[in-house]
C-alpha cells in the first residue's frame, strides 16, 4: 500500500463526504436558529427517492436534484410547524419526521428497486469532483452568510436568546421556519445526490444512517460550516478506508468513530465550560413571547 | 408642551383573572422625565410592555404625537421611535457588543459590523458611554451591559425611552452616571419614562410622576408638588407595614441562634459575592438585611441554608457548625427557608398536600422511609390549610392552580410547621398584595414572639423598617453597618441606611456624601 | 401566527386527552387510506386484512402481543425516564447491549446449563444499565445533553454488534449474512403454546409496569422523581439529590431495555445478528409509546399493544397486499404528528388575538 493509492482512495472517498457535508450545512442552520431536527434521516431518504424518481421520469438530473431539495424542504415543514408554531417537543416531532420520511421513501420506492440511471455516465458537469467544488463554495458561502451578514446575526441570536431577538424586532418564528426549511432543502439535495450521482440507482436504504451522522457531525463541527467541511470529508475518508485499515482496527468499530468523537466533543464542551464554542443556548426550546 | 405619548383607557386582564391595567390614562410630555411609580405588581411593567408592543391591551388606544397608532410588536414600536431597556437585559451572551446593538436592524446586508462599529464609537464619545464594541457580552459587568442596552436604543434614534427599574442592578456611582446621562438626553429632545418603586429616585430625577396601584392610576403630579411621604402614601394607600401587635422593647432572650463568621462566597459566575461577612442573630429577634439587589443577599441566604458552599468562613446554628452541610441536614435542624425564587419553593404538578410534605417526605409521619402515607399527608395538609387560611379547593388540587399569594402561604405554612428555631426569609412579600404581605409579616412576628430567630432579607426598605429589631446593610458583599431599630427616629435611620447603601464610593468627600443622602 | 394566542391550560382532563387522541388517530387512518388508495388497493379489503392480521385470530393476537412485549418493557422504562425529565433516546442501544450480554452468556460464558436463562436476564439487565449509565454520568457531572449522547450510543452499540458478528463471535454464515452460532436449546425461551410469545418476558413486562406505577405514585423515590422531573430547583431546595434520582431512573430504564434485548435474542432469534433485525426500531418506537402514554406506566400497556398491532399489521399488508413494510413507518409517523398536534388542542387554549 503505497501512499499514492492511499491518496487515490481518499479522493474517491470524498464522494460520500459531499452529500454528508451538504446535509450537515443544513442542520447547522436549523440548530443555529434553535431547532433540533432529528428528522434529517427521513428527509434525506425522502429527497433521495424524489430525486431519483423525477430524474428517472424526466431524464433530467438537475430537475431531479431540485425536486429532491424542494421535497426535502416541504416535508421538513411538518417538523417546523409542530415544533415552532405548536411548540411541541422537538425530539418527538423530529422522530416523527424520520418515520414519515423513511417510510414514504421505502413505500413509494418499492417499484424501482435496483433500477439504475444509465444515461448519466457521460455528463461532465455531474462528475463528483465538480460537485465537490460546488459544495465547498456552498460551505464557504454559508459560513459567510452566518457570520458576516445581518441575517446571520439574527439567526444566531434566535438560537442563543430568542427573547432578546424578539425584543429587537426579529421575527423569531420566521427565522426558525426558514432555517428548518433550508435545512430540509439541503438534506433533500444531499439525498438526491446519493441516488442520482453517487450511486445512480435506487436501492433501499442507500442513504441509511446518513441522517444520524449529520446530527453527530453538526455537533462535532461546533455548528460552524467551515469545520463541517473538515469533519465531513474526514469521516467519509475513514469510512472508505476502513477496509484498508483493517489491520489496525476493525472496520465496524471504526465506523462508530463519528459517534464516539461527538460524545467526546460534548464532554469537552461541558468540562471546559466553553462560553462561545458550545451549542446554541436555546437549542430544543420552543419560544413564546412573554414566557 | 406637546404630549409625545398618550395612552387612553388601557385595560388588560391576564389569564387567571389578574387585572394588570384598569382604565389607565397616561401621557408623557416632550423632553420630560416621567416616573412611573408603584409597588411590585402595580402594573407598571405591563403598561410599558403594552407601549412597547410586547403585549396587546384588551381595550384602549395609544397616540404618538397626536396620531393614533397600533403597536403590535417591538419592531413597530422601535420604528415609531420607542425604545425600552428592560429590567432583565435582553442581550445575547455569546455574541459581541456590536452584534447585539445592531440586532434586528435593517443594516447593510453585507459586513454590517464595519459601519456599526464606527457609529457605536461615535455614540460612545458623544454620550460618554465607554464600551468596547468587539467585546463579548458575557465578559461585561452588569453596569456595562446596561450601557449596551442604552446604546442599542440610541443607535436606533429613539426619542422615547422606557427604562424599567434601571438602578436596581447598579452601583451608586453608576446610578449617578445614569442620571446625568438621562438629563443629557432630555436636553437633546428625548422623553423618558422611568419605571421605579424607589421614592428617592423619583424625587431626584423626575419632572412628573404617575403613581399606579393595583392596575389603576392613583394620581399624576408634578414632582415638585409632592414629597416622599406623599408619594409613599399614594403608592401603598392607607395601610402601613407595621404588623398589628408589635411588642416594643428589647428581647429578653440573649442566646445566639445564628452565627456567621468571616464568610466568603462566589456567585454563579465565579465572581466574589460575599467578602467577609460576620454577624449574629439572637432568639426572638427579627434581623433585617437590606441592600440593593445583587450585593450578596442571594448568596448569603444560599450559604446559610446549605444551597451554596462558601469559599471561606463558618456558619454556626444553635451551636452546631453547619457550613458544609447539605440542605436536608440543615432543614433537619429546624431551619426554615422561604426562598427568593418562588418556583424553588413548590412544585406545580403535584398536589397541594404533597407540597406540604416537600421537606419531610422521607420522614414519618409522611412516609415510613419507602412508602408514602397518603392519609397522613392529607391530614397534615388540612390542618395547615385551615391554620394558614389558604384558599384552595382541596388538598389534592395541583399546586400550580393556586394563586401566587396562596402558593406563598403554602410555602410559609410548610416552613413554619416544624416550629423552626431559625427562619431565613428572602423577599417573602414580593409580588403580593397588601393583605397577603401583611399576613406573612404578621406570622413572622408571631414566630419572633415564640422565640424563633428570623433573618429577613429584603430589598424593600420600608418592609425591613417595619418589622426588624436590628438592620444590617449589605453592599458589595460587605457589611456596611448594623443599626438598632429602636435607638433613633425613622428619619435618621433612613438617612443612615441610605448612606450605607451608597457606602462604597471611589472618591468619597463631603460633597459626594451629601449627594448620597438622596440615594435609594 | 401572531394572530393566534396559545396559552397552556392549568388542568387537562383525561377525557379531553382521549378525545383528542381519538380524533388524531382517525385522521391518521384517513391519511393511511389515501396511501392505500394511491396504491390501488381496495380500502375495505385492506382494513379487513389488517384487522385480521392484528386481532383476527389467536395467532394474530399473539403476534401483536409478541411485538408489544419489547415495546412494553422499554416503554415502561422510558416513561420513568421521561417523568424525571431525562430524555433517554438510547433504548435501541440498550436493547442491543442486553442482546450482546445474552449472547455472551449463551455461547461463551461457560455458565452451567440450568442457569443459562436466569444468567442471560441478569447480565442483560446489567448491560442495559451500564449502557445507560454513561450518558447519565455525563449529564450529571458536566451537563452534557443526554438527547445526543443517548442517541450516539445507539449507533456505537450497533457497531459493536456488527463487529462481533463479523469478527470474534463469528459463527456459520447463512445465506451470505453473518451470524453467531445458534444458542443451545436450553437458552431458548419457552413460548406460550404454539405462539411465538415468550411467557417470561410477557410476565416481566406486566410486572414491570405495575411495579413502576407503584414506585412513582406510592413511594418516596417516586415522589422525588416527580419533583425533580418537573422542578429540579425545588428538588435541590428539598435536599434531593438530582444525581441519585436520575441514576435510579436510568438504572431501571436501561435495565428494562436490556431485558427487552434479551427477550428478543433468546426468544426469537436465538443468535446474534445484524442489529437492525434485532431492535427493529423498537427503541425509537418505545419513545413514542411512552410519550403517548403521558409517561404513565399502566397506560404504556395499552399504547404498546397499539403499536404492536401496527407492527403485526405491517407484516400483514406486506404479505397480503404487497405494500412494503415501510408504509407502517410512514403511517406511524403521520399518526404521531397528528397526535402531537392534537396536544395543542387538548392541553392548550387557543384564542384569536386582536
Amino acid at each position: 500500500m503505497n501512499w499514492q493509492s492511499w491518496l487515490i482512495g481518499i479522493f474517491r472517498s470524498m464522494g460520500y463526504g459531499t452529500p454528508l457535508l451538504i446535509a450537515t450545512l443544513g442542520e447547522i442552520y436549523s440548530e443555529r436558529s434553535g431547532v433540533l431536527n432529528l428528522g434529517v434521516e427521513g428527509v434525506i431518504a425522502f429527497g433521495a427517492f424524489v430525486g431519483f424518481a423525477i430524474t428517472f421520469q424526466t431524464s433530467n438530473p438537475w430537475l431531479g436534484l431540485m425536486s429532491a431539495g424542494l421535497a426535502g424542504g416541504l416535508i421538513s415543514l411538518i417538523h417546523a410547524f409542530l415544533s415552532i408554531t405548536l411548540r411541541a417537543n422537538q425530539v418527538i416531532s423530529g422522530l416523527a419526521l424520520t418515520m414519515i420520511g423513511t417510510g414514504l421513501a421505502g413505500l413509494f420506492g418499492r417499484g424501482w428497486e435496483g433500477t439504475p440511471l444509465p444515461f448519466l455516465a457521460r455528463r461532465i458537469l455531474l462528475t463528483q469532483n465538480n460537485f465537490i467544488f460546488f459544495t465547498l463554495i456552498l460551505a464557504l458561502l454559508l459560513w459567510f452568510f452566518l457570520f458576516k451578514t445581518r441575517v446571520g446575526i439574527s439567526i444566531r441570536a434566535t438560537g442563543e436568546n430568542p427573547a432578546a431577538a424578539d425584543a429587537s424586532g426579529i421575527n423569531v418564528w420566521r427565522i426558525r421556519y426558514w432555517c428548518v426549511f433550508v435545512g430540509g432543502v439541503l438534506a433533500g439535495i444531499a439525498g438526491g445526490y446519493v441516488s442520482i450521482i453517487y450511486r445512480p440507482a435506487w436501492t433501499e436504504g442507500t442513504t441509511g444512517g446518513m441522517g444520524w451522522l449529520v446530527i453527530a457531525l453538526t455537533i462535532f463541527s461546533f455548528w460552524n460550516p467551515i469545520w463541517a467541511i473538515l469533519g465531513a470529508y474526514f469521516f467519509s475518508a475513514i469510512f472508505h478506508l476502513s477496509f484498508r485499515l483493517q489491520a489496525w482496527i476493525a472496520p465496524e468499530l471504526l465506523k462508530s468513530s463519528p459517534y464516539i468523537l461527538t460524545i467526546i466533543t460534548l464532554f469537552f464542551i461541558g468540562i471546559l465550560k466553553l462560553k462561545i464554542k458550545k451549542a446554541p443556548a436555546a437549542l430544543t426550546q420552543p419560544y413564546e413571547r412573554g414566557e | 408642551m406637546t404630549k409625545v405619548v398618550k395612552m387612553k383607557g388601557i385595560n388588560k386582564i391576564f389569564p387567571g383573572g389578574v387585572i394588570a391595567s384598569s382604565g389607565i390614562d397616561f401621557d408623557v410630555e416632550e423632553g420630560e422625565i416621567h416616573a412611573l411609580l408603584g409597588e411590585n405588581g402595580a402594573g407598571k411593567t405591563t403598561l410599558m410592555n403594552i407601549l412597547f408592543g410586547l403585549l396587546q391591551p384588551d381595550e384602549g388606544s395609544i397616540f404618538l404625537k397626536g396620531k393614533q397608532v397600533k403597536i403590535s410588536s417591538p419592531r413597530e414600536a422601535i420604528n415609531l421611535g420607542i425604545g425600552m431597556v428592560h429590567q432583565h437585559f435582553k442581550l445575547v451572551e455569546a455574541m459581541t457588543v456590536a452584534e447585539n446593538i445592531i440586532l434586528g436592524l435593517p443594516e447593510p446586508f453585507l459586513f454590517p459590523l464595519r459601519k456599526a462599529i464606527k457609529k457605536i464609537e461615535e455614540l460612545s464619545e458623544k454620550y460618554d458611554l465607554k464600551v468596547n464594541p468587539q467585546g463579548m457580552i458575557w465578559q461585561l459587568s452588569v453596569g456595562e451591559q446596561q450601557i449596551v442596552e442604552i446604546l442599542k436604543i440610541l443607535y436606533r434614534q429613539a426619542e422615547i425611552l422606557i427604562l424599567d427599574e434601571p438602578t436596581s442592578v447598579l452601583t451608586p456611582e453608576e446610578i449617578n452616571q445614569l442620571f446625568s446621562f438621562l438629563k443629557n438626553m432630555t436636553e437633546k429632545g428625548c422623553s423618558i419614562i422611568f419605571i421605579t418603586h424607589k421614592l428617592r429616585e423619583v424625587m431626584r430625577i423626575s419632572d412628573r410622576v404617575t403613581i399606579l396601584r393595583k392596575g389603576k392610576v392613583i394620581a399624576t403630579l408634578h414632582t415638585q408638588n409632592t414629597n416622599e411621604e406623599g408619594l409613599a402614601q399614594m403608592m401603598i394607600g392607607n395601610n402601613t407595614f407595621l404588623p398589628a401587635e408589635r411588642l416594643q422593647g428589647k428581647s429578653e432572650r440573649e442566646r445566639n441562634v445564628l452565627e456567621v463568621e468571616g464568610l466568603y462566597a462566589n456567585n454563579d459566575r465565579g465572581l466574589p459575592a460575599l467578602n467577609g461577612i460576620s454577624f449574629e442573630v439572637r432568639e426572638g429577634e427579627i434581623f433585617g438585611v437590606v441592600g440593593v439587589a445583587g450585593n450578596g443577599q442571594t448568596e448569603l441566604a444560599e450559604v446559610i441554608t446549605g444551597l451554596r458552599k462558601p469559599t471561606k468562613g463558618k456558619v454556626v446554628i444553635a451551636g452546631k457548625i453547619t457550613t458544609k452541610l447539605n440542605p436536608r441536614a440543615i432543614a433537619s435542624l429546624r431551619i426554615a427557608h422561604i426562598p427568593e425564587d418562588r418556583r424553588m419553593g413548590g412544585v406545580s404538578s403535584i398536589t397541594v398536600a404533597e407540597n406540604f410534605a416537600l421537606k419531610q417526605f422521607h420522614l414519618s409521619p409522611f412516609s415510613n422511609g419507602l412508602l408514602m402515607r397518603k392519609g397522613a399527608i392529607r391530614d397534615s395538609a388540612q390542618c395547615l390549610i385551615k391554620e394558614f387560611e389558604i384558599d384552595t379547593p382541596g388538598t389534592d388540587t395541583p399546586f400550580g392552580t393556586l394563586s401566587g399569594g396562596n402558593r406563598q402561604r403554602v410555602i410559609l405554612a410548610r416552613e413554619l410547621s416544624t416550629n423552626p428555631r431559625l427562619i431565613v426569609a428572602v423577599n417573602p412579600t414580593a409580588g403580593l398584595d397588601i393583605r397577603g404581605a401583611e399576613y406573612i409579616l404578621n406570622r413572622l412576628e408571631r414566630e419572633r414572639q415564640r422565640g424563633a430567630a428570623i433573618l429577613l432579607i429584603s430589598g424593600d426598605l420600608d418592609e425591613i423598617m417595619g418589622v426588624s429589631d436590628r438592620i444590617m446593610v449589605i453592599c458589595g458583599g460587605k457589611i456596611m453597618g448594623i443599626v438598632n431599630r429602636n435607638t433613633t427616629t425613622d428619619q435618621e435611620i433612613g438617612l443612615m441606611i441610605g448612606l450605607m447603601m451608597g457606602g462604597v464610593m471611589k472618591n468619597e468627600n463631603a460633597q459626594d456624601r451629601k449627594e448620597n443622602l438622596y440615594l435609594n | 401566527m401572531r394572530m393566534l394566542k396559545i396559552e397552556k391550560k392549568t388542568y387537562t382532563s383525561t377525557k379531553s386527552i382521549l378525545f383528542g387522541s381519538l380524533v388524531a388517530l382517525l385522521m391518521g387512518f384517513g391519511i393511511a387510506s389515501l396511501i392505500f388508495w394511491a396504491y390501488g388497493v381496495n380500502l375495505l379489503y385492506a382494513y379487513q386484512k389488517i384487522l385480521k392480521g392484528s386481532f383476527g385470530s389467536s395467532f394474530a393476537v399473539s403476534e401483536t402481543i409478541r411485538r408489544a412485549i419489547p415495546l412494553l418493557l422499554c416503554g415502561v422504562g422510558l416513561s420513568l425516564a421521561f417523568r424525571a425529565s431525562f430524555w433517554n433516546i438510547g433504548a435501541e442501544g440498550q436493547i442491543l447491549a442486553g442482546a450482546i450480554a445474552a449472547t455472551w452468556v449463551a455461547l461463551f460464558s461457560g455458565i452451567p446449563e440450568p442457569l443459562l436463562i436466569p444468567a442471560m436476564f441478569f447480565f442483560g439487565f446489567l448491560a442495559g444499565v451500564v449502557w445507560g449509565f454513561i450518558p447519565t454520568f455525563l449529564k450529571s457531572k458536566w451537563q452534557v445533553n443526554e438527547i445526543i449522547t443517548t442517541l450516539m450510543l445507539n449507533f456505537i452499540a450497533a457497531s459493536i454488534v456488527l463487529y462481533l458478528i463479523h469478527g470474534p463471535w463469528r459463527g456459520e454464515e447463512k445465506r451470505g449474512f453473518a451470524y453467531t452460532n445458534t444458542f443451545p436449546q436450553v437458552a431458548w425461551l419457552k413460548m406460550i403454546g404454539t405462539t411465538r410469545v415468550p411467557w417470561l418476558t410477557l410476565i416481566l413486562g406486566l410486572v414491570a409496569a405495575t411495579l413502576v406505577y407503584i414506585l412513582v405514585w406510592k413511594t418516596t423515590w417516586g415522589y422525588e422523581i416527580r419533583v425533580i422531573g418537573e422542578n429540579p430547583d425545588a428538588g435541590r431546595f428539598a435536599g434531593m439529590s438530582h444525581f441519585k434520582v436520575v441514576l435510579l431512573v436510568m438504572f431501571i430504564s436501561g435495565g428494562l431495555a436490556g431485558i427487552a434485548g434479551v427477550g428478543e435474542i433468546a426468544g426469537i432469534h436465538h443468535l446474534l445478528r445484524n442489529p437492525e433485525h434485532i431492535s427493529l426500531g423498537y427503541g425509537f418506537t418505545a419513545i413514542i409509546v411512552a410519550w403517548l402514554a403521558r409517561s404513565n406506566p399502566l397506560a404504556v400497556i395499552l399504547t404498546s399493544l397499539f403499536f404492536g398491532a401496527m407492527f403485526s399489521g405491517g407484516d400483514t399488508i406486506k404479505v397480503s397486499l404487497g405494500i412494503p413494510f415501510q408504509a407502517i413507518y410512514a403511517i406511524n409517523g403521520i399518526i404521531l404528528s397528528l397526535l402531537i398536534a392534537s396536544i395543542v388542542f387538548t392541553d392548550y387554549k387557543i384564542s384569536i388575538r386582536r
